[in-house]
């Protein structure tokens, strides 16, 4: 499905602000996996979403989705197969614009624009049933600016536009960090709902460490730019928070004191 | 009687330019790109309007040359910000001072006047037998009206639509497949051919084109916009706004009109016009200011009595 093979970044080359977030990163993700990635600050987690997503051109590697090189194409050409959610919820959609307009914009990812009216009536029937799958009463207020709606509220919006037009990968990068921890669980179901149903592939990055456990088929941890340990299924399902400290003591050989982890 | 004819005067210029400032909401509003082509675009659809008419064009032919040449100036500044990552303003400004040179090449001169040759306003005075203001009142608002019902549609569309997500959220329409590039510049094309369009219908009216008439341009557009942003409150649909813009290029107008006929120096106009724009921009950051302290006391007030 998504094969990364040998992709490095570094920030700031030649500079006192050199930074290597990605350091020969390999990673081979399968079709229907929803994976969940752990690591401190600055251990390339959000790098590896944006090399995917291609915010950045990567230095070297190669990254394919579906067994068509993606290296070298732009970030919104790319978009065409992936779904993207990002940390900020004001990031995901365009405040000034309705509710309907904006999950019409996103009903048209991966297909070419032309001189249409935006918005067709069918759409609008279609985004009820959608929306109120969200369960936030949206359905009735399709036509409010979006500038309007919560932070939690905007967030399920994005996750619903990244999922409208089923993406060869979502990517996740902190999606519910900058909500309250009653909002966060809320769009994390919804997350967990969406991907089942729609059978979607899925990376997320996440700074819980029980979430990580709990949620998708395969956790990855990462650690200054490489993925560090790498783990599935019924291993995956039986392991507790103290084991991935530990397993981070090792794998780093490096004392956990990252206090964000710790929460679990 | 003055008065009243000076009056006339204003509103048929202000709606001849209001077309004009639509052409800068598009940049300035919808795109959020602070385009300073336009004074060079402006005197470009002037130019190209006024040399075709002179070699025989039909005028209203010559109207949408100006308009083309203005949507190539358009792409230029579009092209020197997305391709080569210049700053907007600078490239705005660089397509500007290079457009005035290539004015000059059009024209061959400084100024190409149109005595001798007929225009829109000249055909329709001669067929209708209207007095010259009503003449340009009637063609501007037609053309107003077809162009603010073409926004009106273009901007509903899935490209239109595009572009306004732009303006509004970047990353967002990148995520969602849409090449940011490509929306910028062509935002940037359709404002400046609305710009020059402007400039040809200013031409033919005036009956002269000049190398100096786009100079300001962009602060009497962002003039109008401000002003009729105070009549819309910023509400209301878009083609509301849109029509409010020209409102707002009149009401410009004839405030000009009225200091003018209060004795006022042609050469003060463009102090006043800019001083006019620094002030309605900053009345709207005042009063948010105000409002947030007098709220901050006011609340501020109700804890102290409820701790006391």
């Amino acid at each position: 499905m998504l094969k990364i093979v040998n992709v490095s970044k570094t920030f700031n080359p030649n500079t006192v602000n050199e930074k290597k977030a990605l350091s020969d990163l390999n990673l081979h993700v399968n079709e229907g996996d929803f994976i969940t990635i752990i690591g401190g600050n600055g251990a390339g987690k959000s790098t590896l979403m944006n090399m995917v997503a291609g915010v950045y051109p990567i230095d070297c590697g190669h990254i394919y989705l579906d067994n068509v090189e993606i290296s070298l194409l732009k970030e919104y050409q790319r978009a065409s197969y992936i779904g993207r959610v990002f940390q900020d919820p004001m990031l995901g959609t365009a405040a000034d614009m309705e509710i309907q307009e904006n999950l019409a914009m996103a009903n048209r990812r991966g297909k070419s624009r032309g001189l249409r009216w935006g918005i067709s009536a069918k759409e609008k029937t279609e985004f009820r049933e959608v929306l109120k799958r969200l369960g936030l009463g949206l359905e009735d207020r399709m036509t409010t600016k979006v500038g309007l709606l919560s932070g939690g509220q905007r967030q399920a919006l994005t996750l619903l536009m990244a999922t409208m037009i089923k993406p060869k990968i979502l990517l996740l990068d902190e999606h519910t960090a900058a909500l309250d921890p009653r909002t966060a669980r809320k769009v994390l179901q919804l997350t967990k709902e969406i991907v089942e149903q729609d059978k979607l592939t899925a990376l997320m990055v996440t700074h819980n460490m029980q979430d990580a456990i709990d949620i998708g088929n395969r956790l990855i941890m990462m650690h200054e730019g490489r993925i560090i340990y790498d783990v599935s299924n019924e291993e995956k399902k039986n392991l507790t928070v103290a084991d991935l400290l530990v397993k981070f003591e090792e794998a780093s050989g490096d004392k956990f004191t990252n206090d964000r982890m710790m929460l679990g | 009687m003055a008065i009243v004819l000076a009056m006339q005067g204003a509103l048929s210029q202000g709606v001849l330019w209001g077309i004009m400032a639509l052409g800068i909401y598009i940049t300035f509003r919808i795109l959020d790109f602070a385009d300073l082509t336009v004074d060079g675009s402006f005197s470009t659809g002037g130019a190209i309007c006024a040399v075709c008419v002179i070699n025989g064009v039909d005028p209203v032919l010559a109207v949408l040359f100006a308009s083309i040449g203005g949507a190539i100036a358009g792409f230029v500044t579009g092209f020197l910000h997305t391709k080569c990552e210049i700053p907007a303003i600078l490239a705005g400004i660089l397509t500007q001072i290079g457009l005035y040179s290539i004015n000059l090449r059009i024209m061959g001169r400084s100024n190409t006047p149109l005595l001798q040759t007929t225009t829109m306003f000249k055909e329709l005075a001669l067929k209708t037998n209207l007095s010259a203001n009503w003449v340009a009142l009637i063609i501007g608002m037609v053309f107003t009206i077809v162009i603010v019902a073409i926004l009106y549609w273009f901007f509903g569309t899935e490209i239109g639509s595009a572009i306004r997500a732009t303006g509004n959220n970047e990353q967002m329409v990148r995520a969602l497949n849409v090449n940011t590039n490509t929306t910028k510049i062509l935002g940037l094309m359709i404002s400046n051919a609305l710009v020059a369009l402007s400039g040809a219908l200013v031409t033919q009216h005036q009956g002269y084109a000049d190398i100096k008439m786009g100079i300001g341009a962009i602060v009497i557009g962002l003039a109008s916009i401000v002003i009729g942003e105070v009549i819309s409150g910023g509400k209301g649909s878009f083609a509301f706004r849109l029509s409010c813009v020209v409102a707002g290029s009149v009401i410009y107008r004839l405030i000009v009109a009225i200091v003018l006929q209060m004795g006022m120096n042609t050469d003060d106009l463009k102090l006043l016009t800019a001083i006019l724009v620094a002030v309605a921009l900053t009345v709207p950051v005042m009063l948010a200011k105000r409002k947030q302290l007098s709220n901050y006391k006011k609340l501020t007030k109700e804890g102290d009595n409820k701790s006391c």
